[in-house]
């Protein structure tokens, strides 16, 4: 701390501690800690709340697990169905990000010239100036029933009947692999940057194959920046609404869709704060889970 | 085994520049040759087109007689050591030793024990389960050599690797190395700009100069008979006096350099470049420091020429004499430090001395600049 001090000076250190403890405190921990209560209060009208009947309380857990009392299930098979195939397809949405933005990744950082490097990164960030809503809506506009590639498809007489990309959840695929592609980008990007090129020539020469170069030398050096891209996508697309609003089928439910009909339309926040507080702590702990898996520190995947 | 390596008529261009050109040489199997220039000669893009990342724009490489057009680096028989040494840092020693028998598909055993094998021939036994960051330098040179021979190529190609080392340690290596590729028995081939490691391991060297080979000599002839001023400038110090030739007689080349006459016996060079000197034609004269001598009563002179002492510097086995001659011409001296010398005062002129078969003659031509 002294250290810090006679380091940056005082007002370069106050602004650091300030703006450091403004973020963790008013934009994290309070928030989080006031939805952490929320949600083991019981949902009552504004007149009633800190009266009698406000006490802590394990009703929205239960309801998220075993239903409303009325239901005859045994347990909120609706409610957890959502939440593990939301859970599942961000799994998937990982796998197909990082899939595609390997080869991208290794092409810029280690096979491009420096000229078409830059290139390709632009190319790659300009498109997200635009924002979500309008991308999803593209999307749409895209696979739609009579939409850009249906039309085309048909024109050209390669198909009799029109492909229902947003009931067979292509278009929600497609669009959330989309939408954080770029967070899976460049932590690939920086961790491949960082590989000697010479170790690439070193494995050829010794009579490696390119697939055994990458498995055995590129993908261990990459681990952390997979991690940590795999973590980000892993963790946004969970938490995504408004790609699968625009582009998931009818039938296909977002477990954020559900939290935000608790909020908004539902008008029970209570139930919303819990039901987000379960995303939250099951995808950390799933994180948490692959990181001791595939051996990677927490510390190793913000280098 | 071993192979031979031959390069014919190479010439490898990036557009305009040409990084290689016209290089033709036989490197004979079994022998340690370097590749010698200042930085930027060429001389790492003849190594990677014998390793197979370049293909050349012109000529071919031969390797054992067979010719390696479109043959990639994983194919040819021949390794490469990295100036950095590229070692894997996530696998132990003996996996990297053993990769490339990885790649070949050996069982886990075989690999151990080759890796056991060549650790002990590069005497580090017993540090297989170590990872790279825990060697130090000398050691993870060791086990890049290692790595290198464990295929057992025909030909070995090391791209100055001892660079990063310090004095001692390289000196140590260089020793290392030559012993290594006695035992080895196959053929070397070294890229260096220092001069020090080539002529210490070579059997023979290849001296380069923007892109061509200026003189391919053992080590000996390439100091003491060099055919080109380049070469007579580039390997070890030298002091060029540039001049004309007067006269021929026999062996015995007289010239005459800014008002200095000077003889030369030009008996131990090769006719053709003999028959290049004539009189009337413009020559540098080439005299190693280690040849002069201050002129006493007692020394029996051909050439002596009088200069002003500048400084004298302690190098340790040598000390070096600055001089400037009364044309203004620099000339460094060096006399072994057992030799006293503190009578001479800075800025005294003094006659100094050369013998006529000490004097090397080239025709005019382009000096390496410092």
């Amino acid at each position: 701390m002294q250290n810090f001090l006679a380091k940056n000076g005082p007002i370069i250190s106050t602004y650091f501690l300030i703006a450091i403890s403004f973020w963790i405190i008013f934009l994290i921990i309070i928030p989080q800690i006031y939805m952490l209560d929320l949600s083991f209060r019981p949902n009552l009208p504004p007149l009633l709340r800190g009266g009698e009947e406000d006490v802590y309380t394990l009703t929205h857990y239960k309801h998220f697990l075993f239903g409303s009392e009325t239901s005859k299930d045994a347990y909120n098979f609706v409610d957890l169905n959502v939440f593990f195939k939301t859970l599942a397809t961000a799994v998937v949405i990982t796998v197909l990000s990082l899939f595609f933005c390997y080869p991208i990744a290794f092409y810029i950082a280690k096979v491009a010239e420096h000229k078409t490097a830059r290139f390709l990164i632009v190319s790659l960030i300009v498109p997200f100036w635009i924002n979500e809503l309008l991308r999803a809506f593209a999307l749409r506009i895209l696979f739609a029933g009579e939409g850009v590639i249906n039309n085309a498809l048909l024109n050209a007489g390669l198909m009799d009947n029109a492909i229902n990309f947003i009931g067979q959840d292509v278009a929600l695929f497609t669009g959330l692999t989309y939408a954080y592609l770029l967070l899976m980008m460049f932590p690939l990007y920086n961790a491949l940057e960082s590989l000697d090129t010479n170790q690439l020539e070193a494995a050829k020469d010794l009579g490696s194959s390119t697939l055994r170069t990458h498995w055995r030398i590129v993908i261990p050096h990459a681990k952390a920046g997979i991690a940590s891209g795999s973590t980000m996508v892993f963790m946004l697309t969970a938490g995504a609404l408004a790609t699968p609003v625009v582009l998931s089928s009818p039938n296909t439910f977002w477990f954020t869709q559900l939290i935000y009909q608790w909020f908004n339309m539902n008008d029970n926040w209570s139930r919303g704060a819990a039901y987000s507080v379960l995303l939250l702590l099951v995808s950390v702990i799933f994180v948490l889970l692959m990181m001791k898996i595939f051996r990677i520190k927490v510390g190793e995947i913000v280098k | 085994m071993s192979a031979d390596v031959e390069l014919q008529n190479i010439s490898i261009n990036f557009g305009d520049f040409y990084a290689a050109k016209n290089v033709s040489v036989m490197i004979n199997k079994g022998e340690f040759f370097s590749f010698l220039g200042p930085s930027g000669c060429g001389k790492t893009t003849i190594l990677r087109t014998i390793s197979g990342f370049l293909e050349p724009s012109q000529g071919q490489v031969l390797i054992g007689g067979k010719n390696m057009a479109g043959i990639g680096p994983n194919k040819r028989p021949t390794s490469l050591i990295f100036q950095n040494l590229a070692l894997f840092p996530l696998m132990s020693v003996a996996d990297n030793i053993s990769f490339s028998l990885e790649v070949r598909g050996h069982s886990k055993a075989n690999r151990r024990a080759r890796a056991e094998e060549l650790l002990d021939l590069v005497a580090l036994e017993g540090q297989g389960d170590k990872k790279v960051h825990e060697l130090s330098g000398g050691q993870r040179q060791r086990v890049a050599i290692a790595r290198a021979l464990a295929i057992e190529p025909e030909v070995l190609l090391l791209d100055e690797p001892l660079s990063a080392l310090d004095l001692k340690l390289r000196q140590k290596m260089r020793s290392e190395l030559r012993a290594i590729q006695k035992r080895v028995g196959i053929t070397f081939i070294y890229i260096t700009h220092d001069q020090g490691e080539a002529l210490t391991m070579s059997d023979r060297v290849a001296v380069m100069n923007e892109g061509r080979i200026e003189q391919v000599d053992t080590c000996q002839a390439v100091y003491e008979q060099p055919k080109t001023p380049f070469v007579a400038s580039f390997v070890g110090e030298n002091n060029p006096f540039h001049g004309k030739i007067t006269a021929c007689k026999n062996n015995l080349v007289e010239v005459s350099c800014d008002g200095n006459k000077f003889v030369a016996d030009i008996g131990k060079i090769d006719c053709e470049l003999s028959k290049k000197l004539t009189a009337g034609k413009k020559i540098i004269l080439f005299v190693r420091p280690e040849s002069i001598s201050i002129k006493n009563n007692k020394t029996k002179t051909q050439n002596s020429f009088t200069a002003k002492l500048d400084s004298v510097e302690f190098e340790g086995h040598l000390q070096n004499l600055f001089l400037t001659t009364g044309s203004g011409m620099k000339v460094r001296l060096s006399v072994p430090n057992t030799e006293e010398i503190s009578h001479l005062n800075v800025g005294q002129s003094m006659d100094f001395t050369f013998a006529a078969q000490n004097a090397v003659i080239l025709p005019e031509g382009n000096l390496a600049v410092d």
